[in-house]
């Protein structure tokens, strides 16, 4: 066994996605570059299980303090358990997108795949880096390449379509970077003298409540990554992109980036009990992120049902899955921090999942909405069957890992006694159920139906391999995760602690 | 140690000389490496200076051994030093470029002129900086302007001829003006050397002949800085002007014209009289918000990439002009900031722009159709360069606006902020209009193959790029200096 420095364990799992951003631009042999990148991705997630051993033991502090950046703060990094539970998510779904997207190009044929790989390696040394950085500058630094960098996989396709997509992708996330959440992390530093991510929050006692409330706001909508209405535009259109860079969009890297950091500047910026103590004060206005998020989840719920496009459908569901998170983040309670950061893990996997049997069911049959599924899950059986599961887990039943992050949500917030929130949660089950069990029913009871665009007795079997395997391995894990959560438990646990 | 001991000299001069030396050399490659040669030695007097003054101080260096206030006086402070490194370090990267750029550009038989009127510019804008007699200042000006004028002329289009007609007209107006002022100080002081005259102008400072002279001095550098409504040579001049000359002058002649204001507000009159007693502050935060937020979105209406970028550099000038008008310390770091990051960033593009001249034979956006994949490593560059103008966080000029928009806090000035925050917006909506076109829409077939332009080329505006991400991770270098240099205007 290797032996590894662990005090450089931060640089190396930085460093990692870079070499494979490295091997994907300069080898021009595609079996070369695809199977070196492989390999260097699946150093990533021994590397975080190393990190996760040491925050767990407690036999360590991992920091990495880099230049000074503005005078007082630096370029710095340090691993704490929120931080590593996305760490672990990054690098899991990494090597699992990256042998999917392997498959994907080549079933696809897709062109520029070695650019495609570089940004696509690049975009996860970003969430690596705002996983592992200590204070909101050095986050907001890779939250932004994490926009720069993801602006060429989105409109991959150059046409026109595209075009528009990638402006309004670039324009929102940027826009609202620069006009709220700039403004948001300066008034920061100005009224706390400092950036660093600290336990308990660095604003207690700092500002007004009023001006508590309006920074709170600031974050939530300048991070438009979280996609909170009304700045979650950029989503839907991006589902232009090629689908495995949908699933890392939606299900790991940008979205994720979001709502982790607003679960950071909550935790760490402003603290839960400050938050609660000043929530109170406004009575029932206080609780407006409950307000904003819950009709999110309503709203994009809504959408999702009208939609007959997949990728649509799936866009919508992941805004709403998303405002689930920031909803139980805005109890502003220890459980409802455990039960945000359970819903962000299941969501990852079962997204995923979901964006994967999407792009094999595209690459095999060209198919792309609802309407035209009937009958293909005997076709496909194991895609399929992985989309039953990720679809059972974000409904939020047992044995899927959703189950666990619904439970934490409705316990939260009976705990915090917000009955509005349960009675929100309860709505979008039923939503989530309705949009995704006619999927389900379709694609095994039903028989294929004719109609434009379909080939009938278009006798194609399951994706590509690399596919298939790929997306049962993810599906595994949401099964895994639901009798095995300890990692998650205990990485939850420690937050704010 | 004779060498060292008049650096301060031999930094002005052997540019100086080695002009007329060059207008009779003759075989384009020999110039050019001459040319190269002259260049580099006088960014490796730079270098020399600035540590010299870094470690020991302020050199005051009488020429001719004749001593202030009765010779000419050369003082170079860590400003000043800052400023040649900035000239001459631009002019060394920038004379890389021209080794393919002039030669494709200018005829072999105006090269010896084209790089006579270069040393003269370099030269005349190195003489500005060093030197502590206004007098001096203003030869060295008119050396610099009369030399870019006939620079901008060079140009291969006929427009170019018209640039440099409304440049030297608008520029020598710039220039009366500034002599005039200087009648005025030396009228009322009887001195020519700026140390000297802060001295003696103390008991005259109300008097109107010495309103009169801030105000003379204000309005000609204004002309020759380009402050927004004085703005209108600099957009015809940096288009029509061959690319080396627009990435050049873009870089260096405003930002030397900033110099002049920071000296004369600064070191002459005295910071209390020119922004407490007189509104000077006041008016260069308007004029620079007019600027910033005019020329931004004129700089979007462009179809001519190198227009664009001119009217990108008038908006500069008041990101620039808006941190020294709200004078505090803040802001006048800001402004030093943004002028080396700007400089870096806006030579990297006009030089990409150059490289698309070069290679498709025009600037107009239709021209950049498809650029994005037959020239990556240019695109790359302009990318890297406007993200740094745009003020992305992990770019020079991100350090260079949170400076800013702290300067704005510090100073209580709500609107200021809120326009510094929108107009960055906007850079990055002409820069995407650029990346579009290049990335998304096709080469046109008829043209052929466009390939990327040549190795000399790209080497710069890359290393200019790249030196805009390493800024941007590690500035503590620069902002350390530009620190020093604050305390030092600042009587620290």
């Amino acid at each position: 066994m290797l032996q590894l420095n662990t005090l450089l364990l931060i640089q190396y799992s930085l460093c990692i996605p870079l070499v494979a951003a490295f091997f994907a631009a300069v080898i021009p042999y595609r079996n070369i570059r695809d199977g070196l990148m492989v390999l260097t991705s699946l150093a990533l997630p021994l590397c975080v299980y190393k990190i996760y051993q040491i925050i767990l033991a407690g036999s360590g502090i991992l920091e990495w303090k880099f230049f000074e950046i503005i005078p007082g703060i630096a370029l710095h990094f340090r691993v704490e358990s929120l931080g590593v539970i996305f760490a672990i998510i990054v690098a899991i779904l990494w090597v699992v997108s990256l042998i999917y997207s392997i498959g994907y190009m080549r079933g696809n044929n897709e062109g520029n795949q070695g650019s495609f790989f570089t940004f696509f390696c690049i975009a996860i040394f970003a969430s690596i880096g705002v996983a592992f950085s200590a204070n909101m500058l050095t986050l907001f630094i890779f939250y932004e390449l994490i926009t720069i960098s993801t602006y060429p996989l989105v409109t991959h396709n150059r046409v026109d379509k595209t075009k528009k997509a990638g402006r309004a992708y670039i324009g929102i996330l940027v826009g609202t970077a620069m006009l709220i959440l700039l403004p948001a992390i300066i008034f920061t530093f100005n009224a706390a003298g400092t950036l660093d991510f600290k336990v308990g929050g660095i604003l207690t006692g700092k500002i007004s409540s009023q001006f508590t409330m309006l920074l709170l706001a600031l974050y939530v909508f300048g991070v438009a990554k979280a996609a909170i209405m009304p700045v979650h535009k950029w989503l839907p259109r991006a589902m232009v992109a090629p689908t495995p860079v949908s699933a890392l969009l939606h299900a790991v890297v940008v979205v994720k980036a979001g709502v982790f950091t607003i679960l950071k500047v909550v935790v760490y910026i402003f603290g839960i009990e400050n938050l609660a103590k000043v929530s109170l004060e406004f009575g029932q206005y206080g609780d407006w992120l409950l307000y904003v998020s819950a009709f999110t989840i309503v709203a994009a719920s809504l959408i999702a049902l009208t939609k007959d496009n997949l990728k649509q459908l799936l866009a919508y569901s992941t805004i709403s899955q998303l405002a689930c998170v920031i909803m139980a983040l805005a109890m502003f309670s220890p459980k409802g921090i455990i039960a945000a950061t359970f819903q962000i893990v299941a969501h990852a996997f079962a997204k995923i999942v979901m964006f994967f049997a999407v792009g094999s069911i595209y690459t095999v049959s060209s198919k792309q909405k609802v309407s035209e599924l009937s009958g293909i899950g005997r076709m496909m059986p194991f895609t399929m069957g992985a989309f039953t599961i990720a679809a059972i887990s974000l409904i939020g039943l047992p044995p899927a890992v959703g189950f666990i992050a619904k439970w934490n949500i409705i316990d939260g917030a009976m705990g915090a006694e917000q009955f509005f929130a349960v009675v929100v949660i309860a709505i979008s089950t039923m939503f989530n159920t309705a949009y995704f069990l006619p999927i389900i029913y379709k694609s095994f009871f039903e028989k294929e139906q004719p109609g434009v665009g379909v080939i009938i007795d278009n006798k194609h079997g399951e994706a590509p391999f690399l596919m298939v395997i790929s997306t049962c391995f993810a599906a595994l894990i949401i099964l895994v995760l639901c009798v095995w959560p300890d990692i998650f438990w205990r990485l939850a646990g420690m937050v704010g602690k | 140690m004779i060498f060292s001991a008049n650096l301060p000299a031999l930094q002005v001069l052997i540019p100086l000389i080695a002009a007329p030396i060059c207008s009779l050399l003759s075989g384009r490659r020999i110039i050019w490496i001459f040319v190269a040669l002259i260049t580099f030695i006088t960014f490796a007097c730079s270098i020399a200076i600035l540590s010299q003054v870094y470690t020991n101080g302020t050199i005051s260096y009488p020429m001719g051994g004749w001593l202030a206030p009765f010779g000419i006086e050369y003082k170079i402070d860590s400003l000043s030093a800052m400023f040649l490194l900035l000239i001459s370090g631009i002019a060394s990267v920038t004379i890389i470029y021209a080794w393919d750029s002039v030669e494709k550009e200018i005829s072999a038989a105006q090269q010896p002129f084209f790089y006579t009127a270069y040393l003269l510019c370099f030269a005349g804008m190195l003489g500005i900086v060093a030197t502590n007699d206004i007098f001096n200042i203003y030869v060295f000006l008119e050396i610099s302007s009369l030399a870019t004028y006939a620079l901008v002329a060079m140009g291969k289009d006929k427009r170019a001829l018209i640039a440099a007609f409304e440049y030297l007209i608008l520029g020598t107006i710039g220039a009366t003006f500034i002599l005039i002022a200087i009648g005025f100080v030396y009228a009322m002081t009887g001195s020519l050397n700026i140390s000297d005259i802060a001295m003696r102008i103390k008991p005259v400072l109300g008097t109107m002949p010495v309103k009169m002279a801030i105000a003379f001095f204000t309005v000609g550098l204004a002309l020759k800085i380009a402050i927004f409504p004085l703005h209108l040579w600099l957009a015809n001049a940096y288009t029509n002007a061959p690319s080396f000359v627009s990435s050049f002058l873009a870089a260096t002649t405003t930002k030397v014209g900033i110099y002049v204001l920071i000296r004369i507000t600064y070191n002459m009159f005295g910071r209390e009289f020119a922004y407490t007693s007189l509104p000077i502050g006041q008016i260069l935060i308007i004029l620079g918000l007019l600027g910033i937020l005019v020329a931004s979105v004129v700089a979007i209406m462009q179809d001519n990439i190198k227009k664009m970028l001119a009217y990108s550099s008038v908006a500069q000038v008041g990101y620039i002009i808006l941190g020294i008008g709200l004078a505090n310390i803040q802001g006048i770091s800001a402004s030093l900031l943004q002028i080396v990051f700007f400089s870096i960033a806006k030579a990297a593009m006009f030089m990409a722009a150059g490289a698309v001249l070069f290679s498709v034979k025009g600037v107009r956006l239709e021209n950049f159709a498809g650029i994005g994949r037959r020239m990556p490593f240019t695109m790359t560059a302009f990318i890297i360069s406007g993200l740094s103008m745009a003020g992305i966080p992990g770019t020079a000029g991100f350090v260079a606006k949170w400076y800013l928009l702290q300067a704005t806090i510090s100073a209580g000035m709500w609107h200021v902020f809120v326009v510094v925050i929108i107009s960055s917006l906007l850079t990055l909506v002409y820069i995407w209009k650029v990346v579009e076109v290049a990335f998304f829409d096709r080469v046109d077939g008829s043209k052929g193959g466009i390939n990327e332009a040549p190795l000399l080329m790209l080497v710069p505006m890359l290393g200019l790029a790249l030196l805009s991400i390493v800024l941007g991770i590690y500035p503590g270098c620069i902002t350390g200096y530009v620190a020093q240099v604050v305390t030092g205007l600042f009587g620290g």
